[in-house]
């Protein structure tokens, strides 16, 4: 890290804009840029600037994003106005992974995946899972799901035995059986429609996804 | 070298000390040497339920704390000859003893005898710590309720966590009648959300209150169906194959004449 500053910051016509080396990690990312507010704190006091942050290649969270920003923001007079990454930012959210999973969620348990998440058995009520992606139960789900869970509304959940405390998918959260019940002991699955929770049959579910799939035979 | 049974739930009253003491007394009756130990520090209890309470004289901490030598500790019951018991401290609270010293206790009591069992206080925190530690084995006792069986699952997660393998289930003050009009917890629906052994169902029954405050194990008493539920858990800890009882009360001959009279 010796020599080469990780930050540079350049004056343009609408405000500031921050470089960030792509290369170093975030944390001694983060002393930097402190290290380098902290010493123009004097010549940093005047009308409000705005910032742009260009990140390189690297790609940053919600959460990562928010410490930068907050780090700027310390500055008083600096407001951060957008991040920019020069990887396509939509390639993460088009192909989450999705993990397998064998045993029983029990009361007390929570199983947080980044992703899809197939478990192989039952939530039991007290315990959850939460997902970025979809989450299917091959067994009952007794306990609650959040599917979705930084905001994804596409999300759904499918259980073999749809039988939850709670269901959440993205900001939405349903209750049964006061919002909804289960209709019959057959695999469902739980989506959005217009910000509300829905209950279907799993064998509905091809006509909301239109994925296109290629059977072999006649 | 004997083997080391916990008796947990999570929930309190549920029959943790109960079932410890009966399935202590009922393994003791097979023929079995028995040892007890109350590991619930401040709040003891097993001492009371088997009438042994008057011949403490050094307890669990006691021990812990080189005051006396293990053997002192030991209360023999009346009864058998095979079975003792070490209870636990009432004066002190459960962090004045460390899992480390409950199990260097339960190791040193297991080549003496053939079972160990350890009751558990309620809770998950430091005094199930002190319980389990020595453990080989758990039996999680729970009652046809939503509650105690939502404590049930949360401790059988703990222990599995800690590589208990396949700890087994009691189901404990089962009301037949209930059962019958669908307002109690169904059997089959408990074990298929706890998804562990059933090791016994053990119906309610008054002789049980009335057996603890007398000091007198239920299970000693074989015209209480309490008893034969614990005789028959004590058996299938020993390996036996033991049908499930059947909750349903047996008619009399009156009731059969009836029944018959009808048919006919």
């Amino acid at each position: 890290m010796s020599g080469k500053p990780a930050i540079t910051i350049k004056g343009t016509k609408d405000g500031l804009v921050f470089l960030l080396d792509d290369q170093c990690d975030l944390a001694s990312l983060l002393d930097e840029l402190q290290a380098k507010l902290d010493k123009h704190e004097q010549q940093l006091s005047g009308p409000l600037v705005h910032v742009a942050v260009k990140l390189g290649a690297r790609r940053l969270g919600e959460e990562d994003k928010e410490r930068i920003r907050s780090a700027i923001r310390r500055q008083g007079n600096f407001l951060v106005q957008s991040f920019e990454s020069d990887l396509p930012e939509v390639v993460a959210e088009e192909k989450p992974v999705l993990r397998t999973m064998t045993g029983i969620v029990r009361s007390g348990q929570t199983v947080e995946h980044d992703g899809h998440l197939l478990l192989l058995g039952d939530v039991n009520p007290g315990g959850s899972i939460v997902c970025t992606g979809d989450i299917y139960v091959m067994g009952a789900l007794r306990g609650v799901a959040h599917a979705g869970s930084a905001g994804n509304e596409k999300a759904i959940i499918a259980a073999s035995l749809m039988m939850p405390t709670q269901l959440r998918i993205a900001e939405v959260i349903s209750r049964p059986p006061e919002e909804w019940t289960s209709a019959e002991p057959l695999m469902e699955y739980a989506y959005l429609r217009n910000g509300v929770m829905e209950l279907d049959k799993l064998t509905h579910l091809h006509a909301s996804r239109k994925e296109v799939m290629q059977f072999k035979g006649v | 070298m004997g083997e080391a049974i916990v008796v947990t739930s999570g929930k309190g009253g549920v029959g943790k000390t109960t079932t410890s003491a009966n399935m202590g007394t009922a393994l003791a009756l097979l023929g079995r040497k028995v040892c007890m130990v109350d590991t619930d520090i401040g709040l003891r209890n097993l001492d009371v339920v088997m009438g042994l309470e008057n011949r403490i004289v050094y307890d669990l901490i006691d021990v812990a704390e080189g005051r006396c030598r293990l053997n002192q500790a030991l209360v023999k019951d009346k009864r058998f000859e095979e079975l003792y018991m070490l209870p636990a401290a009432q004066t002190k609270d459960k962090h004045a003893i460390a899992p480390e010293q409950v199990r260097k206790i339960v190791e040193e009591l297991k080549p003496d005898y053939d079972y160990v069992i350890i009751d558990c206080p309620a809770g998950i925190e430091h005094g199930f710590d002190n319980a389990v530690a020595g453990a080989d084995r758990a039996v999680i006792v729970t009652t046809p309720e939503n509650a105690a069986v939502r404590d049930a699952d949360r401790v059988i997660g703990i222990l599995e966590k800690r590589g208990f393998e396949s700890p087994k289930l009691i189901i404990n003050r089962i009301r037949p009648n209930m059962l019958k009009s669908g307002d109690m917890l169904e059997i089959d629906d408990i074990c298929q959300v706890l998804a562990i052994d059933l090791i016994g169902i053990v119906p309610d029954d008054e002789a049980v209150i009335k057996g603890a405050n007398l000091g007198e194990p239920t299970v000693m008493n074989p015209a209480s169906r309490a008893a034969i539920a614990y005789r028959n858990i004590a058996r299938r800890i020993l390996g036996e194959t033991v049908p499930l009882m059947q909750l349903e009360e047996k008619s009399g001959m009156l009731g059969r004449m009836k029944k018959f009279l009808r048919l006919g």
